[in-house]
């Protein structure tokens, strides 16, 4: 993508620009024509939580001319571990306000697009558009075989990153002639057999490394300098900090990327991936299974039932914060069943009520016939019910 | 050989992050590992026995599909599996 501008077409540096970016004039894979070619560059980074964070101080540090950022979170303290774009004073504003104050404060003359959205099938390919490489943070299924697909299709690269615990992946897709994400993994994992860092949790610092790679392989697409990642899965492995490298092949069967896709126009991702609408607390019934309010939890507490609440969080969750349910975290169910009462009605528990949906869903197939999900988990029992139950 | 196992699996293999086998092929290794630690089996493994389409295994840091022998491809005490499943921590 280095070859696409001429030089002459290329932005001016200032006399700012001399000084601030000194470090790199003086590097021969950048000099003046490669700082102006980043000074050229517009980059897409997809959400700024742990993976945005670094990857878009990094790049406005570096001069990057123009920053598109997606979001349409707002900060809460939980995200403070990781995610350093962001300040204490920031909880409960929106991200994209949050990261713009912060980049505009390090580079001033950072051109800033902001996308307050979710990334989806009916805005990616026009978002996307408008930028020469894209950098996707979200690191959930969903947004990433989006994310894939549209690059693919669009033909542009794309910097990717993820983690888990202790542990991050990292490439460059959708590059001409290199492998995609759907050539490594042609379809994404059911639901809830891969645990989020929301479940298993991340050490904060691993998005930071994952991240600042993510950026330093879209700073060397922009330079056209140096071996990118193209072709090659880096893995991480921070809790015996090494590195490790596997060849990826270009899949000659691949739906979007191969000779013969399948794959030709953006679908629906969250129905790829298996993931059903998230369920509204007003909506009564998800995939066959009742879902329960806390308000409605609680009264039938306060009214002195007996009730069989099962906790499917993990233990150290439920040291944290619980409602006195029975603890059987979510991978022990299926050899738990005979700690489940058959003739009881089960209210299936977890933090927000979308690993006990997935679990009452199951325990209904294993023949339950009365389970109930609660919706909002024992983070809306902490919203409305009782402010004192911890949030984590 | 070592067979690395990554850390969302783990669970499954008695907290090992490496487990040691005696075997001759690929099959041969994945099969001591899955009789050593059967959990393992069901998330490495579909109903009819195939390797799951979000988990990748390499020989060294060749992707076994690739291979001429696929997982009929003969293995030293040497060489390491990798199991590489697709991992995703972000939010929805």
């Amino acid at each position: 993508m280095a070859t696409t501008i001429t030089s002459a077409e290329l932005p001016e540096l200032t006399t700012d620009d001399l000084q601030r970016y000194s470090r790199h004039l003086l590097l021969p894979e950048v000099g003046e024509e490669g700082q102006r070619r980043l000074k050229a560059a517009r980059v897409l980074c997809v959400g700024t939580g742990g993976l945005g964070s670094p990857l878009a101080l990094y790049l406005a540090a570096a001069g990057v001319g123009t920053l598109g950022l997606v979001d349409f979170d707002v900060v809460d303290s939980s995200n403070l571990q990781r995610q350093i774009i962001h300040s204490t004073r920031d909880i409960g504003r929106k991200k994209l306000d949050s990261a713009e104050e912060k980049l505009k404060a390090l580079n001033p003359a950072l051109n800033v697009v902001k996308h307050e959205t979710m990334l989806t099938s009916a805005n990616a390919l026009e978002i996307l558009n408008d930028y020469d490489v894209v950098a996707d943070g979200t690191d959930n299924f969903p947004t990433r075989y989006l994310v894939n697909d549209a690059c693919v299709l669009l033909g542009k690269p794309n910097a990717y990153g993820s983690i888990f615990r202790f542990e991050g992946q990292a490439s460059v897709f959708a590059a001409k002639d290199g492998p995609c994400y759907r050539c490594l993994y042609p379809e994404p994992p059911p639901p809830g057999l891969v645990p989020s860092c929301a479940e298993g949790g991340v050490l904060g610092v691993l998005p930071g490394l994952l991240g600042v790679i993510q950026a330093t392989e879209t700073l060397k697409l922009i330079l056209g300098k140096g071996e990118p990642l193209i072709g090659r899965l880096l893995l991480v492995d921070a809790l015996n900090m090494r590195f490790r490298e596997l060849k990826l092949r270009k899949n000659p069967d691949c739906p979007v990327c191969g000779p013969h896709p399948t794959v030709t126009k953006l679908i629906d991702y969250e129905q790829f991936c298996g993931i059903a609408p998230a369920a509204k607390q007003d909506e009564a019934v998800v995939n066959g299974i009742p879902q329960m309010r806390v308000k409605d939890l609680k009264r039938r507490i306060d009214a002195g039932e007996d009730l069989f609440i099962l906790d499917v969080r993990e233990p150290f969750e439920y040291q944290i914060a619980n409602i006195g349910g029975r603890l059987i975290p979510q991978n022990d169910v299926a050899q738990r069943l005979a700690e489940i009462d058959r003739g009881r009605e089960i209210i299936v528990q977890c933090k927000t009520g979308r690993r006990s949906q997935r679990i009452a869903e199951f325990l209904k197939e294993s023949g339950y016939p009365q389970v109930v999900n609660l919706a909002g988990g024992i983070a809306a029992w902490s919203d409305e019910i009782d402010p004192s139950v911890p949030k984590y | 050989m070592t067979i690395f196992i990554p850390t969302p699996l783990r669970p499954f293999a008695a907290g090992q992050d490496a487990v040691t086998v005696n075997a001759a092929t690929v099959a041969g290794a994945l099969d001591e590992l899955t009789q050593a630690h059967p959990d393992l089996r069901k998330h490495l493994f579909t109903g009819e026995g195939k390797v799951r389409a979000f988990v990748n295994v390499y020989l060294n840091d060749e992707d076994v599909r690739y291979l001429p022998q696929k997982d009929a491809t003969p293995v030293s005490s040497k060489d390491t599996l990798s199991i590489i499943p697709s991992i995703a921590g972000g939010r929805l």
